[in-house]
């Protein structure tokens, strides 16, 4: 299996020479890194082209990277130390919270590809370019099936589609504000959502019930060697 | 001559054949539908962003509440995926645990559907044998992990507990008699497997009975030949997987083509159609249980005869047995660690799929090294079903638009996850 990948990722590295900024097969997985301008050009290629081969997309989503590798329960390098809470928190939710600084690309959609002729699966990864307002080009026309997962990752993350035919809201409610799975959404939301006797209707109203975090994020740096690594280590 | 236009027709989310909350916008000319529109994510209740603030265990139970009826299957999903970072393999005998359950859910899964489905065109029946195949399956599940449903039975490292020795017996009570109690348990003096056996030797004869009512049924035929056609082409650009794509005449099955667990070592067909149409698919699901019972009678035998650990000896990662807890401080620290924290994987992303009954069902999980997913996406076969309902209705009847959502066996719970 490894072995097609291999010849893979070398025939996608001749042909797609400029326009494929990384190829990394880990885990048994291949990734190539597509720069945004080239996302459409590329799927086409790999869906047209025999080697490639990939007659099916499998999933498109977002990913937001606004807090990556960070962690809320920091811990000195010996064993003994107390965690110490950051002054931001993660989702915006803490009034007094500090912005999230935040440089590079903060949006990515991430395409996964299966060919059936050919038995075997690609991930693409590409970053959009502006973060305030992320648009990519969509593979609706490439693949059929991508128009409703483009349509969530607009509902959830807010990216934009180039050429989408129906870009619509598809998750959320009616008259939905905001793009909830991007990090600086809190988990809780913004309105709560109740009947109200009097008016005879349905009211939203700011939300009633406070964040917390049970149990916060940890990041041990021992396990950075990735090879077979396994959690916990060294915090004894 | 009188102006005709198309009009807009509002089909559920209280329809009873709506399979939960699906609204459907139709745009009709006369009861031809010109358009379907679906509105879904009436149920959405964000799972992927509460996997986020959650360590990696506290989720297997979110899977089993994505697609309600094959629990297990989901939860094998995101145990792989989990298991491919970790870069741990289950036990031998965990695998065919997870194997035998997979199956069973498969089945669970394909009564259910075989049961609404027909409940919706007009077969009353179907429902009522369904439901008496599935109340042994749940007992099975509920043997295993105390809970008819929700089972949150896989763990990354194996499974939660071996299969037990009893099989638990129905009691007296008011509503049943002796002769009822009787009657019910007779399967179940032996072992949980040797009730899992007897209902693997008596299963087939109720597909047949299915078979008997359906197959070759003039109403069950007129409603499903030729109802919502797919092409092999087209079923591949509208990302159509599992029973749906094999309807289509393409022989896919990712049990035999990119196996996992112990699928690689059990002997069984893929059924695949040749018209693409609804009642080819009908006769492929109907198929695949009598495969997947022959999947459970070998995981049974093998199961008997090979005793051995159902979880991964790394207790950084899996719960140390309890009594071990009681007299060893190192078991006592990581049962701590594992309560508070979790595990942390390492940095990295995977994507790990399997055949669900559905079709494809992925977890791509992203991590920053933490111990919580930093981002988990469910990749679930019901949603890319679902956005292919415009073009399978098209120039369809009203009433074929039942049918339809039947054979994509649309269960919400995935759809809006």
């Amino acid at each position: 299996m490894s072995d097609a990948l291999n010849t893979l990722k070398s025939h996608l590295e001749a042909s797609l020479a400029d326009k494929v900024e990384s190829a990394v097969i880990e885990l048994g997985e291949l990734t190539i890194e597509v720069g945004s301008q080239y996302l459409v050009e590329v799927a086409t290629f790999l869906r047209d082209d025999a080697t490639a081969g990939f007659e099916q997309l499998i999933d498109v989503c977002g990913v937001d990277y606004l807090t990556y590798g960070q962690s809320e329960w920091d811990t000195g390098g010996s064993g003994f130390s107390r965690g110490v809470k950051r002054e931001f928190s993660f989702d915006g939710s803490d009034d007094t919270s500090e912005k999230i600084e935040f440089d590079g690309k903060r949006f990515a959609v991430v395409t996964h590809l299966l060919s059936i002729k050919n038995n075997h699966r690609i991930r693409i990864k590409s970053y959009c370019d502006d973060n305030e307002f992320p648009i990519m080009d969509s593979l609706e026309d490439v693949w059929n099936v991508a128009n409703w997962f483009e349509r969530e990752a607009f509902d959830l993350f807010g990216i934009m589609f180039n050429n989408h035919p129906d870009l619509r809201r598809i998750l959320t409610d009616y008259g939905f504000i905001g793009h909830p799975f991007r990090k600086d959404f809190p988990l809780i939301g913004h309105v709560d959502m109740r009947y109200d006797e009097e008016q005879k209707r349905v009211i939203y109203e700011p939300v009633s019930i406070e964040n917390r975090t049970l149990v916060p994020r940890v990041i041990r740096e021992a396990r950075a060697s990735k090879s077979n690594s396994i959690a916990g280590e060294g915090d004894e | 001559m009188p102006e005709i236009k198309n009009f807009t027709l509002n089909f559920g989310p209280a329809h009873p054949a709506a399979h939960g909350v699906l609204r459907l916008i139709l745009e009709m000319d006369g009861e031809v539908i010109q358009r379907a529109d679906p509105h879904i994510g009436l149920l959405h209740r964000g799972t992927e962003k509460l996997a986020e603030s959650k360590p990696y265990n506290q989720s297997i139970g979110y899977m089993d509440r994505l697609d309600y009826v094959s629990m297990m299957c989901n939860e094998h999903g995101y145990v792989l995926a989990l298991e491919k970072m970790l870069g741990i393999e289950a036990p031998v005998r965990a695998q065919y645990i997870r194997t035998m359950f997979d199956e069973i859910t498969r089945i669970l899964n394909h009564l259910l559907w075989i049961g609404a489905h027909g409940l919706d065109v007009g077969a009353m029946t179907m429902f009522l044998y369904a439901f008496r195949e599935r109340e042994d399956l749940m007992d099975v599940y509920e043997a295993v992990s105390g809970a008819r449903l929700h089972a949150t039975y896989y763990r990354p490292g194996g499974v939660y507990r071996d299969l037990p020795d009893t099989m638990p017996l129905h009691e007296k009570s008011k509503w049943y008699s002796d002769a009822d109690i009787s009657r019910l348990n007779k399967n179940r003096g032996g072992s949980v497997l040797d009730f899992i056996e007897d209902f693997t030797q008596r299963f087939p004869k109720y597909v047949d009975e299915y078979e008997t009512l359906l197959t070759d049924n003039r109403i069950w035929k007129q409603r499903l030949v030729d109802i919502g056609i797919v092409s092999p082409e087209r079923a591949l650009q509208l990302g159509l997987t599992g029973a749906m794509l094999r309807g289509s005449g393409i022989e896919w099955d990712l049990r035999k083509k990119q196996p996992y667990a112990m699928y690689d070592k059990l002997d069984f067909d893929i059924p695949v159609g040749t018209n693409g149409d609804s009642y080819d698919r009908y006769l492929v699901r109907m198929e695949e249980m009598r495969q997947s019972n022959r999947i459970i009678k070998q995981c049974v035998d093998w199961l008997r005869v090979n005793p051995g650990p159902v979880m991964h000896e790394d207790h950084k990662i899996t719960q140390p047995k309890r009594e071990d807890m009681k007299g060893d401080m190192e078991s006592l620290i990581h049962h701590f660690k594992l309560a508070t924290e979790g595990y942390c994987l390492p940095e990295g992303e995977a994507y790990q799929a399997i055949e669900h009954p559905k079709g494809e069902f992925g977890c791509y999980i992203v991590s920053d090294g933490a111990n919580k997913p930093y981002r988990l996406k469910v990749r679930a076969p019901g949603f890319a079903h679902m956005s292919a309902m415009d073009e399978l209705t098209k120039g369809h009847m009203l009433a074929d638009v039942v049918t339809i959502i039947g054979t994509m066996d649309i269960v919400f719970g995935e759809v809006d996850r």
